[in-house]
C-alpha cells in the first residue's frame, strides 16, 4: 500500500496519533497474559505481509515527523550521535545495510544505484538525492553513521565485538527509554545493562551475550522489549529527564485514553560484514491506551500483565506511580473472558 | 534458530596447485549472484558428501573481502587426518557443485589498533593475506612475519613480498630461520596488536612472551581450529531425538549426530565459538574434552561437552538433544 505520511509532533502539543492501519500493524509485546523477562529472540525473517516485522526496517506513517524530531534533539544535543574513530567501518557497513534494505524493500521510496563505489541514493520522502564515492566520508555531509540513521526510523547503536564482548562504541539515539549514549559510550555489555534489576540473577544477560556473539551475517535475530510512557515521547533521554519526568504526574483517569502510552521497541540485531561489528537497532513504537483498546484483546491482556507485574519491574520501567491508576483504567476493558494465545488482534 | 549458518551452493571454479602439499579452490555462486563481502579472518564451513559421509570443515577465506566475485580457500593435505582435505585433494573438481556457510569471523582484526602485528606458520598464513588486503584498501599498518618449513612450502610468500616490500618477512625453517619472538614483540609502539595463527606451541610461545612482556591480554589475538581427534568408537543417547547413536573412530560426535538426522547447532567446528554446547543428561564413563571453550568448573561439573571436537569413554552418556 502507499504510506501516507502524516504531519505530527511528539513534543509541546504531541499531535502524535496512530491510524487505523498503523494501530492493527502495532507490535503489541504480550503473547500472553503474563509477563516474565526472557531472550525471547528469534529470527528476524520477514513475517506476516503489513506488520511491522515484514521487512527489514519498517517504514511507517510516522516516518517524516520522527524524522523531523532527530534533527531537533541533535540540533539541541549533538552528543546523542557519537562513533568513535575505529568505528567509521562499521557505520559504513550500516549505511549499505540500510540503503540496500530499503531499497529493496520499499522500491517506490527509495532508490540506490551503484556503479563500484559510485553510489547515487534517492530518498524520495525527504527530498534527498545524493551521490557520494562509497567508504569515503568526504563525500557525504555527515560520517555513514550519522547521515543514514537521520533518514531511518529507530535509534541505533553500533557494538564494536572484540574479547568475546561488545562494546558501545558508536550509536545514533535519540528515541530512547531512559538510557544515555553518552553516558554509555565504550561501555561494554555488562556494563550498560547493570541497572536492569533481576535480568542478572537469572543469568539472562550471560546468555543473551552469547547469543549475540554468535549473530552471524545474513542471519540477523529480533525481538520486542516495552516500557510506559507518558505523553507521544520519542525522546525519553536521562539528559531531558527534567522536562519530560515532571509530565508523569499530569495523568488522570480522564485523560488516560490519550496520554497514557504502551512503548513497544522492535530490537533487531544485524552482523555488519566488513567491521565484523553488530548493529541494534532499536525500533520505538507508541500506541495510545484508547487505542489499545479499541483490540478487546489487547485491553484485557494489557489489563492483567500489568497487574500482575512484579513491583522492581514496574520501578525499573518508570511507571510504578501510575499503576494503580493505569490498572483501574484498563479494568474497565477486562470482562475476564479468556484470550487468544498470540500478539496478534483476534 | 536452525543449526549452521546461512548457506550459499557454489560451483568450484579453479583450482590452482600453490606448494606439493597446498591446494587452492576458488568458489562462485552457482546463480552467478554476488557472494557476501566480509571481514578479514572470516572463515566458511565447506561441505563436503565424500561417498556416505558429509563432511564440513572450516577454511579461512584468503581472498580480497571487498570482492564479491568469489571466494578462494587453500587447503593443506593432511594425510593423516579424518579426510576432509584430502577430499578436496583428491575428489573436488572443477565444476562441482558445493555448499558452504556464509562468512564467520571469528578472528577479526581490531580496529582500534594503530599497527597490527601478524605472526603466521604455515598453512595458518590463509586469514592473513584476507586482513593484509582489508588493511591495504585503508591504510593501515601491518607487518607480517611468516615462519614456513622452506621456501618451497612458503605459498604465497612472493606475492606477499612483492606487493608489500619492507611489512614481509619471511622465514625458512630448513635454513634455521626462526621468529625473534623477544624482540619482535618488544618495544613495538603503544597500540599495536599481535595476531598469530598457527600450531599450538607457536600460539602458546607468542602468548607466553606478550604475556611476560607486559602486553594486554586484550592486544594478543589467535587463531587454531582444532580437527577433531579420532578415538575409540562410543555410544551415545539423544534423549530428546529418543535415538542411540554410534560415534566411528574417525567420527566428531557433531557428525554423528547429524548423520542420525538430528539437527544441531554449530559454527566453527572447531572447539572455539561455544555455539553447539550441549547439555548432559546423564553419563557414566570419562570425557575427552578437547575444546577451548568449556573452563574447568563447566568440564568438572560433567554437564557440558562440545560435540565438534570432544569425545567419550565408558558406559552410558545421555544428552540433551
Amino acid at each position: 500500500m502507499t504510506i501516507q505520511f502524516k504531519d505530527e509532533t511528539f513534543r509541546d502539543d504531541y499531535t502524535f496519533k496512530n491510524s487505523e492501519w498503523a494501530v492493527n500493524r502495532f507490535p503489541f509485546p504480550f503473547h500472553e497474559d503474563s509477563y516474565m523477562y526472557s531472550v525471547n529472540m528469534e529470527p528476524h525473517q520477514s513475517f506476516r505481509p503489513g506488520s511491522v516485522f515484514e521487512h527489514r526496517f519498517d517504514v511507517d506513517e510516522h516516518y517524516l515527523s520522527e524524522m523531523r524530531d532527530r534533527a531537533q534533539v541533535l540540533a539541541e544535543d549533538p552528543l546523542r550521535c557519537q562513533s568513535l574513530p575505529h568505528m567509521t567501518l562499521a557505520g559504513w557497513d550500516l549505511l549499505e545495510l540500510i540503503m540496500v534494505s530499503k531499497s529493496e524493500d520499499y522500491p517506490d521510496l527509495f532508490q540506490l544505484n551503484r556503479d563500484d563505489n559510485n553510489w547515487h541514493w534517492i530518498n524520495k520522502p525527504m527530498g534527498i538525492d545524493q551521490k557520494f564515492t562509497f567508504l569515503d566520508e568526504a563525500t557525504l555531509p555527515y560520517g555513514p553513521m550519522e547521515y543514514i540513521t537521520r533518514q531511518t526510523q529507530g535509534d541505533f547503536a553500533v557494538l564494536d565485538q572484540r574479547d568475546d564482548n561488545l562494546w558501545m562504541d558508536a550509536g545514533m539515539i535519540t528515541t530512547q527509554a531512559d538510557w544515555s549514549l553518552d553516558f554509555d559510550i565504550g561501555m561494554n555489555f555488562f556494563e550498560w545493562h547493570a541497572p536492569v534489576p533481576k535480568a542478572h540473577e537469572l543469568g539472562i544477560f550471560v546468555r543473551a551475550l552469547k547469543f549475540l556473539l554468535n549473530v552471524q551475517q545474513g542471519l540477523p535475530a529480533r525481538r520486542l522489549n516495552w516500557t510506559m510512557t507518558v505523553n507521544p515521547l520519542l525522546d525519553t533521554s536521562p539528559e531531558n529527564y527534567s522536562k519530560w519526568g515532571v509530565q508523569k504526574q499530569e495523568l488522570t483517569l480522564e485523560n488516560m485514553p490519550d496520554k497514557m502510552h504502551l512503548r513497544v521497541e522492535l530490537q533487531t540485531f544485524f552482523r555488519l560484514p566488513r567491521s565484523n561489528a553488530l548493529v541494534f537497532p532499536i525500533r520505538c513504537y507508541l500506541i495510545k491506551l484508547g487505542e489499545v483498546v479499541t483490540v478487546p484483546k489487547w485491553g484485557r491482556r494489557l489489563h492483567r500483565v500489568l497487574r500482575d507485574l512484579p513491583e522492581e519491574l514496574a520501578t525499573y520501567k518508570g511507571f510504578i506511580g501510575n499503576r494503580p491508576k493505569i490498572i483501574e483504567w484498563l479494568s474497565r476493558y477486562d470482562d475476564g473472558a479468556p484470550t487468544s494465545p498470540g500478539i496478534w488482534p483476534d | 534458530m536452525s543449526a549452521g549458518s546461512a548457506k550459499i551452493p557454489v560451483t568450484v571454479a579453479e583450482i590452482t596447485p600453490v606448494t606439493d602439499l597446498i591446494t587452492r579452490f576458488r568458489f562462485a555462486r552457482r546463480d552467478g549472484g554476488p557472494l557476501p563481502v566480509f571481514s578479514g579472518g572470516a572463515h566458511t564451513v565447506v561441505e563436503m558428501q565424500d561417498g556416505d559421509t558429509l563432511r564440513r570443515n572450516p577454511y579461512s577465506l584468503m581472498g580480497d573481502p571487498a570482492d564479491q566475485s568469489s571466494y578462494s580457500i587453500s587447503v593443506r593435505r593432511d594425510d593423516q587426518g579424518r579426510g576432509g582435505s584430502l577430499f578436496m585433494h583428491s575428489q573436488c573438481r572443477v565444476g562441482m557443485d558445493m555448499v558452504i556457510s556464509n562468512p564467520v569471523n571469528l578472528f577479526a582484526l581490531d580496529l582500534r589498533g594503530r599497527k597490527h602485528l601478524m605472526l603466521a606458520g604455515g598453512i595458518g598464513i590463509t586469514p592473513f593475506l584476507a586482513q593484509i588486503k582489508q588493511l591495504a584498501a585503508s591504510n593501515g599498518r601491518f607487518e607480517l612475519h611468516y615462519a614456513a618449513r622452506s621456501a618451497a612450502h612458503a605459498a604465497y610468500a612472493d606475492d606477499l613480498r612483492a606487493a608489500h616490500p619492507g611489512n614481509v618477512h619471511i622465514y625458512h625453517g630448513d635454513q634455521d630461520q626462526r621468529f625473534d619472538l623477544e624482540h619482535l614483540l618488544d618495544g613495538q609502539p603503544l597500540g599495536t596488536h599481535v595476531y598469530v595463527c598457527g600450531p599450538l606451541r607457536m600460539i602458546g610461545q607468542v602468548r607466553d612472551t606478550a604475556a611476560n612482556l607486559g602486553w594486554p591480554r586484550e592486544a594478543v589475538h589467535s587463531e587454531e581450529f582444532l580437527a577433531p581427534k579420532s578415538g575409540k568408537p562410543f555410544q551415545v543417547k539423544l534423549a530428546v531425538s529418543n535415538k542411540v547413536i554410534e560415534v566411528g573412530e574417525h567420527q566428531s560426535l557433531l557428525e554423528a549426530i547429524e548423520a542420525a538426522g538430528v539437527e544441531a547447532p554449530y559454527l566453527c567446528r572447531g572447539g572455539a565459538c561455544g555455539q553447539c554446547e550441549t547439555d548432559v543428561i546423564g553419563y557414566d564413563g570419562k570425557f575427552l574434552h578437547n575444546d577451548h571453550w568449556l573452563d574447568a568448573d563447566a568440564r568438572a561439573s560433567g554437564k557440558k561437552i562440545m560435540p565438534c571436537v570432544s569425545r567419550f569413554e565408558g558406559k552410558t552418556l545421555v544428552l540433551d538433544r
